[in-house]
Formats: structure tokens, sequence, C-alpha cells
């Protein structure tokens, strides 16, 4: 049975249509990549998903549960986490309470809460770091603690979004290998540009364009498939 | 953590402490605004929580101290309390129209809910001065001296009235420590940082904004059954708009989001304004430039610029 599955989703913003009867699944622990060109609709879908913007029509389950109707934090705490596209942390507060925040709501014990934040930080490489001032970290580094803040809070799902954006080169393998090392113990949703992440850690990818699912399958099929190749990867939208 | 901890603990102890023996060693004149402004600063704790730890600013906090102080007042002169059941009547009412309240203006948001609070205890005002019957308007109504005995201690006595106000006050700061320190406290300190962040962790931040209403209206409530047990004196005027700006200005000066800063910027602005009123008529003028000086030089506030230079671990 799926994880997460979305059935006719259909968006409209004042009559023009950003999704028009999208369906997916995602079976538990799989890597799925959601791509498309700008304007497919990737960033609304996920909005859907995640609960911040209403439906049109169509539903969304998760878990085993309709959960259509429930705002985000419902779905969140229910498993369900998520990071944002352009980083939101707490910037005054230090990294250590930006991740105890994220452990704390499903935990009570300050000691699982302990051991919480210094398994995400040192997966993430910021243990060295736990006591800094959360603005005062690089762009790369706060884009990982928005990564540890998903992790503490032990999702069955993990819908990253756009995490590599504006990654340097070098921090963008340490994300490999950090998808590669959770591979397997949860479920990810990763909305990504960058092509070459996509290919290397999706088992399965959907594409979007116009709204419209356009196609879905293994990467060698999605890079081998015309349709996709027209409207994305041989437009100059693709990043290598 | 746990030396941060202690060091706060330490701290808070000793300031607990220290007012504890000023009884002993301070003049009738000072002990007494000494009780007054124990009972004033519990009130900025209560909004010091919804303003300077949950980012909520509130213009009608006066509806909520007015709800403890008639409360209290009423449910003497009415209906015939004594001391101690007045006192939870007030602070129920506070609780109570603090929930009414928080949940309908928790619908707004920034200017619109400073807008909203303030309207509520307009109405509140009026309804007092409507009610003047029972309320006595803006005069007023005193409580008899010898009604105002709570657990056998005569509260018109300076000595007991100002171990009272110190009971109060220690109720109210170690409310606010623990509430800081707790899970929740820290939540709230997470949607005041970024709300939207909060939410997007699972956290019901509704729920929690409104948790912060209710209590900070009931620690402005026991505030406000306190003073009226203490001076006996109940008046509309308590109810009055200046009433939601002073605790906004304790504790800007104090230092917001601070559990020391009600204390310090309640004792300072008393102060100030009784010690200028000595020099001059123009007193105002005098608190006016210091209150302009401190926040060019401390937007802080004290409490919070001491945070900021040399003890990070304040909570």
């Amino acid at each position: 049975m799926s994880l997460l599955s979305a059935q006719g989703i259909s968006k409209q913003y004042n009559g023009l249509s950003a999704l028009s009867d999208v369906s997916f699944e995602v079976p538990p622990g799989q890597v799925r990549a959601l791509i498309g060109p700008n304007g497919a609709g990737k960033t609304t879908l996920v909005g859907v998903l995640s609960g911040r913007i209403p439906p049109s029509s169509g539903s969304v389950r998760f878990a085993g549960q309709d959960v259509t109707t429930w705002p985000a934090h419902k779905r969140i705490s229910q498993g369900m986490g998520y990071t944002f596209q352009i980083t939101s942390i707490f910037a005054d507060l230090s990294v250590r309470e930006n991740v105890g925040l994220a452990a704390r709501r499903h935990q009570k014990s300050a000691a699982v809460v302990d051991a919480l934040v210094e398994e995400a930080l040192l997966k993430t490489d910021l243990w060295g770091r736990v006591d800094d001032v959360a603005g005062t970290l690089s762009y790369g580094h706060q884009r990982l603690l928005e990564i540890a803040m998903g992790l503490a809070q032990k999702p069955k799902l993990l819908i990253l979004d756009e995490p590599t954006q504006g990654l340097a080169d070098g921090d963008v393998e340490s994300f490999k290998r950090l998808i590669e090392s959770l591979r397997g113990d949860v479920t990810i949703l990763l909305i990504e540009h960058n092509m070459d992440v996509v290919m290397q850690l999706a088992d399965f990818i959907t594409v979007l364009e116009a709204g419209r699912v356009l196609f879905e399958g293994i990467p060698t099929d999605v890079k081998a498939n015309a349709l996709v190749r027209a409207a994305y990867l041989g437009g100059g939208d693709a990043e290598t | 953590m746990t030396t941060d901890l202690k060091k706060s603990v330490i701290l808070h102890a000793g300031v607990v402490l220290a007012l504890f023996v000023l009884q002993f060693v301070l003049p009738a004149y000072h002990h007494g605004n000494m009780a007054r402004i124990m009972v004033l600063a519990s009130y900025a704790i209560g909004y010091n929580l919804l303003f300077g730890y949950t980012g909520l600013l509130s213009l009608g906090h006066a509806l909520f101290f007015a709800a403890g102080l008639y409360g209290a007042g009423l449910a003497m002169s009415q209906f015939g309390l004594s001391a101690g059941p007045a006192l939870v009547v007030g602070v129920v009412a506070g609780v109570v129209i603090g929930a009414v309240v928080g949940g309908l203006a928790l619908r707004t948001e920034g200017v619109a809910f400073m807008i909203v609070t303030l309207m509520f205890a307009q109405a509140g005002y009026l309804t007092i001065l409507y009610f003047g019957a029972y309320t006595r308007g803006d005069e007023g109504f005193v409580i008899e001296q010898a009604e105002r005995v709570l657990l056998g201690a005569d509260l018109s006595d300076p000595l007991m009235r100002y171990f009272a106000a110190f009971s109060l006050f220690c109720a109210a700061i170690f409310t606010c420590f623990l509430a800081v320190k707790s899970r929740f406290g820290r939540v709230l300190v997470a949607i005041r940082e970024n709300e939207e962040r909060a939410s997007m962790l699972g956290y019901d931040v509704a729920k929690y904004k409104l948790g912060a209403v209710v209590l900070s209206a009931g620690l402005s409530a026991l505030a406000g059954a306190g003073y009226a047990l203490l001076f006996g004196y109940v008046g509309a005027s308590f109810a009055s708009v200046q009433y939601s700006i002073f605790p906004l200005l304790w504790v800007l000066l104090g230092g917001a989001g601070t559990v020391l800063g009600p204390l310090v910027g309640t004792v300072f602005m008393f102060y100030l304004i009784d010690l200028s009123s000595g020099l001059t008529t123009a007193y105002m003028l005098i608190a006016g430039v210091a209150l302009v000086v401190l926040t060019v030089f401390a937007p802080h506030g004290v409490m919070g610029e001491v945070r900021r230079r040399m003890w990070r671990w304040l909570p």
C-alpha cells in the first residue's frame, strides 16, 4: 500500500489552472523525485500534499488516512516532514534549539530529544556547530540545518523542496551521500532541479509539465523518453 | 545547558531573596512603594509572557487586570465572599475573559490584533461604567479594612502587605520561569521567531497562542485581584487604556522576553516618575527624555542588553 497517494488533484488560481487531475502514489521506502520545468506546478503540488495549499478538487491520503482537509501541522504531526525551499529556520536560536524543537514535538523525554538532536546533526555534519546561533551559519549549512530539522522529526515521509538550490558543488556531493545514507529508513519525496542529483538518487521519477503528469518511470526510462526530452531535458531548463 | 540553568536559578533566587530582605531595611515610604511595585511587576510578568515570549502585542491587557480587580472586588462587595475565595474568583474571571477574547482576537494578527484587543478592553471599561450601580464607575469603591484578611493576615498592615505582595510576585515569577523553561514556553519562543516554521514542524500554533493568552490573562488577573485585596481600592481607571500601555512600557524598558525584565522596568518607571516629580512639575518631560535615551541606547531593554552583552544564558 502507498504511503502517500494523491488522486485527481486540481488547483485553479482565479481561473488559471496550476494543476489538473494529478494522481500519483509513493510506496514506503522509495526515494521519489518530482521534476518538471519552471511553472510545471511542482511547488503547488507540494503545497497541496503538505497542507499549505487547499486543492480545488481531488484527495490526498497519507499513511492510510484521508488527510485532504487536515491542516499542515496535523499532517506533520502524523509523520510528514517538510523542509522549505526558501530556508526557514529560527535564526536567533541556537542550532541545538532549532533541531530540539523539531524533536520535542514528538518526544517528551529530554534524553531522547538530546539523542535525536545529536544523531540528526551528526548525519548532516553540523554537530561541531551545535551551539552556534543558527542565523550565523553559512547558506549551505542553513540548508543542511533544514534537513536536520526534518530528520529529527523521525518522519515517515520526508519532503525535500529544492534541497540543493544554491549549494556549492562540494555541498551537493555531501547532500547526495546524506540521502544515500537515509535510503530505506525513510520515504523521500524530492523536488529537485539538479538532474545529476535526481538521476543518481531517485528510485522513481514523476515528471510534471503544465500542471499534468507527463511521465512516470525509473531514471533510465525518464532519460530515454522522447516526450520528457522534448518538454524538459532537451529544453534550456535542464541543469546538469 | 545544565550550568546555564544553574546560573539562572541562582540569579533569580538571589533577586527573590533580595526582595525578601529589603522589607527589613527599607524606610516606610519605599517599603510601601515596593509592595505596590511587586504587584504591578507581576502584572508586567503576565504581559511579558504574551508580548515578550510569544511576540503578540496586546493593547488591551487592562481588561485582564481589571477582570481580576473587579472579580475579586465585586465578589467581596456584592456577594460577601472572604478574601481567599474572592482572589480565586478574580483569577477565574481573568482566565475566562482571556479565553473568550483570545479565541476571537487571535483570528487576526499584527496591527489588527493590537486594535481588536484595544477595542475589547475599551468595551470592558465602558461596561464597568455602564454598571455604575454596582461598580460605582469612575469613582470606584473601597474594600473595608476588616474584610481584607487572608489566611488570618491583615493585608492592610504594611508588613503583611509587603509579604503578600512578595508572595504574589514569587508566584508570578516562578510561573514565568517554569513556563519559559518548559516545552510549552519554548514553542512560544519558536512562534515568536518564525511562526510558519513552528507550524511546519507540526505544532498547532493556534492552540499554543491561545494558551499563551490565557496564561498571560490569568497572571494579569492574579495581579489585579491582589491589588484589590492589598490596597483596598477598585476603580475604573485601572481598566482604562493607560493601564494597557503601562505593562507594555515596563516590559519594553526592562527587557521583553526576559524573566527579570518586567521587575526591572516597573521599578525603573515607578521611581523615574517618583523622583522627577519631586524635582519639578514638568516631571513627565524628564521621564520622557529618560525613556527616549533608554530606547535609543538599549533598544532591547535593560535586561535585554545585559543578555546581549554579558549573560547569554539569561532566560
